[in-house]
């Protein structure tokens, strides 16, 4: 199964692309597909405690299974913490 | 139909806060509120020199329909309409507007400070502000809170 996955603002940034497509097997769950993204993308690491995920543009926790075609969104965060940090 | 007595726009283009104002005229409404949030030329101390606003702009204009409605439900109200803009947007000109059209006052002051307050909470927008010797991405949202 594929999934599309959005970056957006300091996330699409810092990775360089706005969007990406991940093939699983069976169907994982938000934080596995989070795993996976950071180890194509490690600059993604500093992000794990203030991202927040939405899946087919409703928000979503970390334990939400995903299935095939859906568009699953790392959304940056949006308030104190990492979000401070000065490029 | 609550759908026709809503308006949630996501624009690349400056705000039209005659056509807002326009878009909830309603005979039934002895009140209006226009909230008009503009960009500001310090924040934290910095002064700002450029902001940019980028969404994830399918997601925020169902996040503010979501929010227009839950108002309707709540209130006496007439029609909803909000507009964000995107993209550079100058220093002093509106990036957010939310008009609110009611029988009577309170409703609709009551109804426009709701949806704002929420509108910084739960949609996807974020800002770039740039400042001499720097750059930071900020969520709308400036204190605790944010999505679930």
């Amino acid at each position: 199964m594929t999934v599309k996955v959005r970056f957006f603002a300091v996330l699409r940034e810092r990775t360089g692309v706005s969007s990406t497509v991940l093939t699983f097997e069976g169907s994982p769950s938000v934080h596995e597909a989070w795993q996976l993204l950071q180890q194509q993308y490690p600059v993604l690491g500093p992000f794990s405690e203030c991202v927040t995920f939405a899946v087919n543009r409703e928000y979503v926790n970390q334990h939400h299974r995903l299935h095939d075609g859906d568009e699953l969104a790392l959304i940056p965060p949006v308030s104190g913490g990492c979000d401070r940090e000065v490029q | 139909m609550e759908q026709t007595r809503l308006v949630a726009r996501i624009l690349h283009n400056p705000i039209d806060l005659g056509e807002m104002l326009a878009m909830v005229s309603d005979p039934s409404c002895g009140a209006t509120v226009l909230f008009v949030g503009s960009t500001r030329d310090h924040n934290e101390g910095r002064q700002v020199l450029e902001l940019y606003y980028e969404a994830y702009e399918e997601m925020a204009r169902k996040e503010m329909e979501r929010i227009a409605q839950s108002a309707l439900a709540q209130w006496n109200l007439g029609k909803i309409a909000v507009a964000h803009r995107l993209g550079h947007v100058p220093l002093g000109e509106a990036s957010v507007a939310v008009a609110v059209s009611a029988p009577h006052r309170s409703e609709a002051f009551t109804a426009a400070r709701y949806v704002i307050d929420e509108l910084k909470k739960t949609v996807p927008i974020w800002k770039k502000e740039v400042f001499e010797g720097g750059q930071v991405w900020i969520g709308l949202q400036s204190g605790s809170g944010g999505p679930k």
